[in-house]
């Protein structure tokens, strides 16, 4: 078996869309690293901030994560807008709508369960 | 003589033909069912939303996170990612000594993240912080924890391709889907845990 892997000429695998997924390059990862790298400290940064309103340090670290997802989702796992990619960020855009109306319904819920089943709560809800 | 030849050529040809047929359906077979532990880990961070204030009145998130600790987990995950970027550029020259160099380096950085998470929930265990604590805990630990099996898993997957290639001087197109799939699910495991860094950590102690 070790001796026909070796010894199997095998087809070339240069082409960049020779597999469901595409390929990056030395360029891109290098890239997605250096912004992943950035991102992760400004969130560390704007989240551990002393003085800075929590409305702000909320939005700021939820804005930096979705950003840093999206230099994930491109520089590592090559999704793009290629007709090879299609099914992919189909089955992607999917989930996503999948997520929204499960995260997003329960928090709505339960927010409205909070301020409609117990007025006295002081805490502001959850 | 002639019939252990004949099985031993399909046996031999088998695995590539499969590759040419279903090396693209596989990876994005692969693709699918990480959409579906998107899915799962969705569910358990809008858990985690509704549950990030019950307290019970034990400790809460600000009392209990050590963010340096949590910036030497994420930077080995985030090394990680990139070092398995390496490790799949390798595969793509053909350079297989590279290759499971870098997964070498891939996996080492693994378990210190995995064994730094390992601390800090022995940590909270021992301080009476553990998961039958309040509700707030519970689902912490319940999120972290899927998230930590997961990069488990991925390093029994890594140390698996690792073994296999020793000896070889060339990677199949097999060995490459195999590649392919690791390289998606560890960057995902990434991308979970910008989540968890983000909406666990940072939400909770400002």
């Amino acid at each position: 078996m070790d001796q026909s892997n070796m010894s199997h000429p095998g087809p070339e695998f240069a082409d960049p869309h020779g597999t469901g997924e595409s390929h990056g390059s030395m360029r891109s990862y290098l890239t997605g690293f250096a912004l992943s790298v950035l991102l992760t400290a400004g969130a560390f940064w704007v989240g551990t901030r002393e003085g800075l309103p929590i409305a702000d340090k909320i939005g700021g670290v939820a804005v930096l994560a979705i950003v840093q997802i999206l230099v994930h989702l491109v520089y590592f796992l090559h999704m793009n807008a290629s007709s090879k990619q299609r099914w992919n960020v189909t089955a992607f855009a999917f989930t996503v709508v999948i997520l929204v109306i499960v995260v997003g319904g329960n928090l709505w819920v339960m927010h409205n369960s909070n301020v409609l089943m117990m007025p006295a709560s002081t805490d502001g809800g959850f | 003589m002639t019939q252990p030849t004949t099985a031993a050529t399909v046996g031999h040809i088998q695995p590539d033909d499969a590759h040419t047929d279903h090396g693209d359906t596989t990876v994005f077979g692969f693709w699918i069912y990480l959409m579906t532990d998107c899915i799962l880990f969705g569910t358990l961070f809008a858990t985690f939303a509704v549950m990030r204030t019950s307290f019970a009145g034990g400790p809460t998130g600000k009392q209990l996170f050590e963010i340096p600790g949590l910036a030497y987990e994420t930077a080995a995950l985030l090394l990680s990612s990139i070092t398995y970027g390496f490790a799949m550029l390798a595969a793509y020259q053909q350079k297989v000594g590279q290759v499971r160099a870098w997964l070498v380096v891939t996996f080492v950085l693994g378990l210190c993240f995995l064994g730094i998470e390992v601390h800090e929930f022995a940590k909270l265990i021992g301080e009476g912080a553990g998961p039958d604590r309040s509700g707030f805990l519970s689902i912490f630990f319940t999120l972290v924890g899927t998230h930590g099996l997961h990069v488990t898993c991925g390093l029994v997957w890594m140390a698996v391709l690792m073994v296999q290639t020793i000896g070889k001087v060339r990677l199949t197109p097999r060995a490459i889907t195999r590649l392919s799939c690791l390289s998606l699910f560890w960057h995902f495991l990434d991308i979970v845990w910008i989540c968890v860094f983000s909406f666990v950590y940072l939400l909770s102690v400002m």
